[in-house]
């Protein structure tokens, strides 16, 4: 930059600026004026003009507006103005004949070093991000995704490679701070940081609108109560279920209504993974390594969808969680699969609390007592089943809780020929296929069929297990 | 280094580390022996039998037991263990 002086920002795709040409003109015979182009050497025609299509100089004046005109003393700037001014013009310049043909005034155009394709880039050049996380430099001929695969970085199906513009571009669509810590992810208890974080939902294909959502999802896999160490390590199925309530989930075009649990919606599909990446890539839990799980299930992908809030006549899930209607919320549980509920016929609720607490009494094995957590999610058509025959989503958790005592005898170790069962010595005795806390109840799919699902759990939701977490979502 | 050819690091940045095991000893005669419990279902008739076993031979063997096999062992077992043994045996998940 100058010592003494003026220097002028232009470019050629600014009217104002190719208004004021003849006033740089004016200006360039005075002696002392640099002019940089944003956009083309080659204007304005006939002055000298420096090269500003790299946008450096620009960005280094912060520069919002063209033309700006900066007057410089002692290597140190004094004065500026943008736009055309008149007034403006000449008590910068110290004289009083610029532009007399020109009007008074002409509000300049914004400055490319301004623009989000640019400016994410000179950003980066300059050094001027929050990112901390070592760079991984790749070969000339090395392809990104290949990269990412190569070193581990991958569920299986190829990331979006995490470029530091992307993560940058992530990073925007939270207020936190890149730094900030979320915890320590098990299972290397490596610290967990919001750039963390934004690295893996890159990864996954996220939105950076989508960053509070997971940000918040990731908070509640490291609860305590979550037990994230027991979910990765064990032999059994599980990984994290993620379920988004309150207005952000339309905010963010997630899915509650027709395959809430399929494809085919990016939100849903990419939260769900960048949790799962993050707990892979941040904390180490991978399989063969200390995810032991003997069969796992697909949802370890990705398991995410949000509650039909709008559709449902119930109180939202986050109601029952603690919180008030319409929070925007995460709420995690540890499942696995999804055993469907079919019932075309009941009519009654007391008929379709018996279909669902029967089902109910299937999950893991018939004989297994008490069975795991289970979340229950319950379509349209059931819901208006329950509404027509007067019960609410609580009398309806209550009526399937009742139906879950289930005789002794009934899954007593032999009965039926099976070898899982209750010990002898609760002959008489009546047994819970569930506990008292073992039963969420979420509303969502699609307007047609009389279909809905059961979400097994891990185990029964002890506190030295796992419980479901939910976090309200900071945005 | 131009932008394109580098991707920040997604993970824990966990250097790896390599900690040479201990040598084995060659022999348990006047050593402590540990066996842990980590409390999955039948490990404690494993490492009773492996206890018996050890004692049957003249060996000193402490017992301990994590409270869950669901999360890892409270810092003041890992303490006792490093205080108090030589040699411990712990069953690893089923």
């Amino acid at each position: 930059m100058q010592e003494n002086g003026l220097i002028a920002i232009v470019k050629r795709d600014c009217p104002t600026c190719v208004m004021v040409a003849p006033v740089l003109q004016q200006l360039e015979s005075d002696g002392g004026l640099t002019v940089y182009s944003q956009d083309d050497p080659g204007f304005p025609e006939g002055m000298d003009v420096a090269d500003d299509t790299a946008l450096d100089i620009s960005y280094r004046l912060e520069v919002e507006i063209v033309p700006t005109l900066v007057r410089f003393q002692d290597g140190a700037e004094v004065e500026r103005t943008y736009g055309w001014d008149r007034v403006a013009w000449e008590s910068l310049t110290g004289r009083d004949d610029l532009g007399a043909d020109l009007p008074a005034f002409k509000p300049g155009c914004g400055a490319l070093n301004q623009e989000q394709d640019y400016l994410a880039e000179l950003k980066i050049r300059h050094g001027d991000t929050p990112m901390v996380s070592r760079l991984v430099s790749l070969g000339a001929k090395e392809d990104a995704i290949e990269a990412c695969f190569e070193r581990g970085w991958s569920d299986g199906l190829p990331v979006v490679p995490p470029t530091q513009e992307r993560v940058l571009a992530m990073l925007e669509g939270t207020t936190r701070a890149a730094d900030e810590v979320l915890g320590l992810m098990p299972s290397n208890l490596d610290i967990c940081t919001v750039e963390k974080v934004a690295i893996n939902a890159v990864m996954a294909g996220c939105r950076p609108d989508y960053m509070p959502v997971v940000l918040a999802a990731i908070e509640a896999v490291l609860d305590e109560d979550y037990c994230l160490h027991g979910t990765l390590a064990t032999t059994r199925f599980v990984g994290p279920v993620v379920i988004v309530n309150g207005p952000i989930a339309k905010q963010i075009d997630m899915n509650g209504k027709g395959n809430a649990l399929g494809q085919g919606n990016r939100a849903n599909a990419t939260i769900g993974r960048a949790v799962n990446l993050a707990v892979r890539n941040i904390g180490g839990g991978k399989p063969q390594g200390v995810d032991r799980a003997t069969l796992g299930n697909p949802g370890k992908l990705s398991y995410c969808f949000c509650e039909d809030e709008e559709g449902s006549a119930w109180e939202p899930m986050t109601v029952d969680r603690g919180l008030k209607a319409g929070a925007n919320a995460v709420t995690v549980f540890a499942g696995y699969g999804l055993q469907g509920v079919i019932d075309d016929k009941a009519r009654s609720p007391e008929e379709l609390a018996q279909t669902f607490a029967t089902s109910l009494h299937a999950v893991d094995n018939i004989h297994k007592i008490p069975g795991p957590d289970c979340l229950l999610v319950v379509c349209p058509e059931h819901e208006i089943t329950l509404m027509q025959g007067g019960w609410d989503k609580a009398r309806f958790h209550s009526e399937i809780m009742a139906r879950m005592q289930l005789p002794a005898e009934d899954v007593m170790r032999g009965a039926h020929g099976m070898a899982e069962g209750v010990k002898p010595e609760l002959a008489g005795q009546t047994v819970p296929k569930l506990l008292p806390t073992g039963l969420l109840i979420v509303r969502a799919g699609g307007g047609a069929g009389k279909f809905s699902g059961i979400i097994p759990g891990w185990t029964p939701g002890t506190p030295e297990s796992s419980r479901p977490v939910t976090k309200e979502i900071k945005t | 280094m131009s932008i394109a050819d580098a991707l920040l690091d997604p993970t824990g940045e966990r250097e790896a580390v390599e900690k040479p095991r201990l040598a084995r000893p060659t022999s348990l005669d006047g050593l402590t022996v540990g066996v842990l419990d980590i409390s999955k279902v039948r490990g404690d008739v494993f490492v009773e039998h492996l206890a018996t076993l050890l004692e049957g031979r003249g060996i000193t063997v402490k017992r301990y037991r994590k409270p869950t096999v669901a999360r890892t062992a409270p810092k003041e077992i890992e303490k006792a263990i490093v205080e108090e043994v030589d040699v411990v045996v712990e069953g690893l998940a089923d």
